[in-house]
């Protein structure tokens, strides 16, 4: 054991680390912040729980059976954020969160805006096989004539003996205006499709997909040029291929244009619905087409960025859909920090009935422990985007009970060497030799729970995990670089080392406890008669290792060094 | 104070003494039928009461609402979708929890402008919430394979650190008591099971095994080397290591629950129905059930475990020759 000095200086040696990383924290963001990285902040974000606005999450729609690859929902994710920030919603935030996509939204977003985020489906390029109205047909008495020409083979794709009995059933009873589609229904790509419009006007057999969104690169609205090089009022969507998409377009056109109305038109398709089918009027080799018809600048464009960011990987189906006002949030915010509030008072106040002036101890640790939580949540508010839930909120709360219990455990180890006999001081560091034993593998309990949560959870559980982990690391920090050294320091004053009966440290002597001196423990206060027969088994309980084997040589003394 | 502090030094000395591991059948009954109660409660109920999260539906919440009547939102909702199913519930002083059926967007939209108009606030006051019946389901899963995982784990962790399997049985087996007594308690009192109610249970776990561990680092230390004494048995020394942290268990479990406490306090009556709520319910009652368990259930069944091994039987005999 180190000699009082040396035990000052190491104590003084672990606060200064404490000081470094404290202050270590706050300048890496000053710093930051004044050499103007914006994102720097000692402000921490506030999720939309508190803050208000909109979380959308998707849901992907696959096959059973079929995984969904990461790079899948990467892609997907930067896609969405594309769309997103294409309609001018700042601060939105897109994540992936398992298999789903978590967007969040300030405030409450338009129309135009959800829809966009919505329509994260699959964009497919399929020719068009039949085309009507968007109504029931009307079959006569006689039942309707089989579109299917003969029981030969399909030979291409546009070939009209693709549609079987059922299907043309199906498109003969297709009624556009009532509901036909299941919300995240899989089409086979391989099999004609019998679907509608957007607008619900027009019904149409689809052929096999031939073409994907992946095939195109490029969509831009603009107006058509005219054939002397002017530009004229008419407004067009320009499609560019990229090149085995081009070469593909190239066959196909090829096959479409000799065709007759409406076989020579060719369908593409998002989420199941046609959003629009054009007819072919030449054949398109040089990899970029370009659709006219009665468009006016907006509805161009609007097909342009359907086209251009409609091309996901895989499709979505909105999961959940949640608005939390401005105004309900900050009152959430209000009451959790109240809660916290009165929560902390309450900690206070029993610390200070059990602890007394020790409590001080408690409240300096617990308040360091708030100082390096705050900077942590700024940290990584800054380089993670992380942002403050009300679950996370409550997780602060709770560990506020699970960080005071490592100061309750150590100082209660004190007490236990107090009562063994011990001077403060000697107290303080064999109390810590045992304490840190069980801190350190109740916080490594602590931090699998959290770890494992945190790995294998979603959402709100996940955040829940995180301020649980980040809190019991910073609990062991807080143990080891304040509660203990203070400790160590207060127990060279006067003040606590003489158990001064407001120290909390006092440790009165009671009937059958020896309290002999520093260091000196006498063993089974020798209580006579009946009661020593109805007691033995406590006395003798109460006996360490050191002094059962004294007793064992039939001599009662006291010892110094006690191995329970 | 010193009160309680004596009685602290009284049960650390032994002096004071309470036997928790020769009344453990006692326990073990009791436990059993908490647990016989917490199954039978909530299924003669009919289960548990599903938040929205796990049934799936439309919400609305109207916030700073000037008119004090459940009457309007089933009105309002009825103009846009005659004959739909409304629940409404008042959360703190004036907002108004709005609970529909699956609506369209367009209608969900309706509903909402036509609830703002109902209770005379601006649009801006309420907001429409659309959840699919997986969500909840979804997280549940999820996190129940957290929960398996860190099971897993978590009696690994401590079958290494303790060196002996059976402190892990022990404290899985006083986990999974916590566990059943909490979801039981929101089974047979009908509250809502939300994700957030979910969060709670996955942190009495942690809580409930973190508490064990402390009071099973205490035995380990008393035990060690316990089959060479003459004067005490294991059973003892494990009685005796409960009876040393009880001081710190009342103080911790008082320390985390306080907190705890005013989280459900406010989430109950300043907010209402929501987050806070629902975690600090389940935290409170996995906090005390938690700390009840390592001392009735944990620590006594540890010793049961282990007290009948050949070499402390054998040390006990001798403590007891020695005695008589």
């Amino acid at each position: 054991m180190s000699t009082r000095n040396g035990i000052s200086k190491a104590a003084i040696k672990s606060l200064v680390w404490l000081l470094v990383l404290l202050f270590g924290i706050a300048g890496i963001i000053g710093l930051n912040k004044l050499s103007g990285e914006a994102k720097a902040t000692f402000v921490p974000n506030l999720a939309l729980d508190l803050s208000g606005g909109t979380q959308i999450i998707l849901t992907p729609v696959v096959a059973e059976g079929v995984q969904v690859k990461e790079e899948q929902l990467t892609q997907a994710v930067s896609i969405i954020r594309q769309r997103v920030d294409s309609t001018g919603v700042s601060e939105s935030q897109i994540n992936t969160s398992g298999n789903n996509i978590v967007v969040s939204i300030p405030g409450i977003p338009d129309k135009n805006t959800l829809a966009l985020i919505k329509s994260s489906a699959k964009l497919e390029f399929r020719a068009v096989l039949v085309a009507s109205a968007g109504t029931k047909t009307t079959i006569g008495k006689e039942g309707s004539k089989p579109i299917k020409t003969s029981t030969a083979k399909p030979k291409d794709n546009s070939d009209l003996n693709l549609i079987d009995a059922s299907t043309q059933k199906k498109y003969e009873k297709l009624d556009c205006a009532k509901s036909f589609r299941k919300p995240g229904q899989i089409d086979p790509t391989d099999k004609p499709l019998v679907t509608c419009n957007r607008d619900l006007t027009e019904k149409y057999v689809l052929g096999p997909v031939e073409l994907d969104g992946q095939d195109l690169s490029d969509a831009q609205s603009g107006t058509v040029t005219g054939a002397n090089g002017t530009a004229t009022n008419e407004w067009a969507v320009d499609l560019s291929f990229n090149g085995a998409g081009g070469d593909k377009f190239g066959k196909i056109t090829g096959r479409l244009f000799p065709l007759a109305e409406p076989r020579n038109r060719f369908a593409v398709t998002i989420d199941g619905y046609v959003i629009t089918a054009p007819a072919t009027r030449s054949v398109i080799t040089g990899g970029t087409a370009q659709i006219t018809g009665s468009f006016d600048q907006k509805s161009s464009s609007v097909l342009a960025d359907q086209l251009k960011y409609g091309s996901l990987p895989i499709s979505f189906m909105v999961q959940s859909q949640e608005n939390i006002s401005a105004t309900l949030g900050s009152e959430q915010l209000q009451a959790g920090l109240l809660a916290g509030l009165i929560g902390l008072l309450l900690v206070v106040g029993y610390s200070v009935f059990q602890y007394r002036a020790l409590s001080l101890l408690t409240l300096g640790s617990l308040g360091i422990a708030a100082a390096l939580t705050y900077l942590m949540i700024a940290l990584l508010t800054w380089r993670q985007d992380y942002r403050l839930s009300l679950s996370g909120i409550a997780g602060l709360i709770v560990a506020i009970g699970i960080t005071a219990d490592s100061f309750i455990v150590y100082f209660e180890r004190v007490r236990d060497e107090l009562r063994e006999g011990k001077a403060l001081n000697v107290a303080v560091e064999a109390g810590w030799n045992r304490a840190k034993r069980t801190i350190l593998v109740s916080d490594a309990v602590s931090l699998l729970a959290a770890g494992t949560l945190f790995a294998l959870t979603v959402g709100n559980v996940k955040g829940f995990a995180f301020t649980l982990g980040l809190t019991t690391l910073i609990d062991l920090a807080v143990v080891w670089l304040f509660t203990f050294p203070m400790f160590r320091l207060l127990a060279q004053t006067k003040f606590f080392a003489s158990g001064h009966r407001f120290s909390g440290l006092e440790i009165r002597e009671s009937s059958s406890f020896g309290y002999t001196g520093r260091g000196q423990f006498r063993v089974a206060p020798q209580v006579s008669g009946a009661k020593a027969a109805q007691s033995s088994k406590e006395a003798e309980r109460r006996q360490t290792i050191a002094e059962r084997k004294a007793a064992a040589d039939s001599t009662v003394s006291s010892t110094q060094e006690e191995t329970n | 104070m010193s009160r309680f502090n004596d009685f602290g030094n009284q049960l650390y000395s032994g002096e004071r003494s309470i036997n928790f591991i020769s009344k453990r059948k006692v326990f073990y009954l009791v436990a059993l039928a908490m647990l016989a109660l917490s199954i039978l409660l909530p299924a003669a109920r009919g289960g548990f009461n599903f938040g929205i999260e796990f049934r799936g539906g439309s919400e609305y919440r109207v916030s700073a609402s000037k008119v004090d009547s459940t009457i309007a939102a089933e009105n309002a909702v009825h103009t846009i979708k005659p004959g739909v199913q409304v629940n409404t519930s008042t959360i703190g002083a004036n907002t108004i929890r709005v609970q529909t059926p699956q609506l369209s967007d367009t209608e969900s939209e309706s509903v909402r402008l036509a609830l703002a108009k109902a209770y005379k606030v601006k649009d801006s006051n309420v907001a429409s919430s659309f959840i699919g019946p997986n969500w909840g389901a979804d997280i549940t899963s999820k996190a129940i394979s957290g929960l398996v995982a860190f099971v897993i784990l978590a009696a690994i962790l401590m079958a290494l650190y303790f060196r002996t399997i059976k402190m892990s049985a022990a404290a899985l087996l006083a986990l999974l008591h916590d566990l059943v007594i909490t979801a039981g308690v929101y089974g047979a009192l009908g509250f809502e099971v939300t994700p957030a109610a979910v969060i709670g249970f996955l942190t009495i776990l942690g809580y409930s095994l973190y508490d064990t561990v402390v009071v099973f680092d205490k035995i380990r230390e008393n035990t060690l080397e316990v089959e060479f004494s003459e004067t005490a048995t294991f059973a003892e020394r494990v009685n005796l290591a409960i009876n040393q942290t009880l001081v710190r268990s009342i103080n911790t479990s008082i320390v985390a629950v306080l907190p705890v406490a005013a989280i459900l306090f406010i989430g109950a009556f300043v907010l209402g129905a929501g987050t806070l709520r629902d975690i600090s319910l389940a935290l409170f009652i996995g906090i005390i059930v938690g700390t009840y368990s390592t001392i009735f259930i944990a620590a006594p069944f540890y010793s049961h475990l282990r007290e009948g091994e050949a070499k402390y039987l054998k040390a006990a005999k001798k403590v007891f020759a020695k005695r008589a």
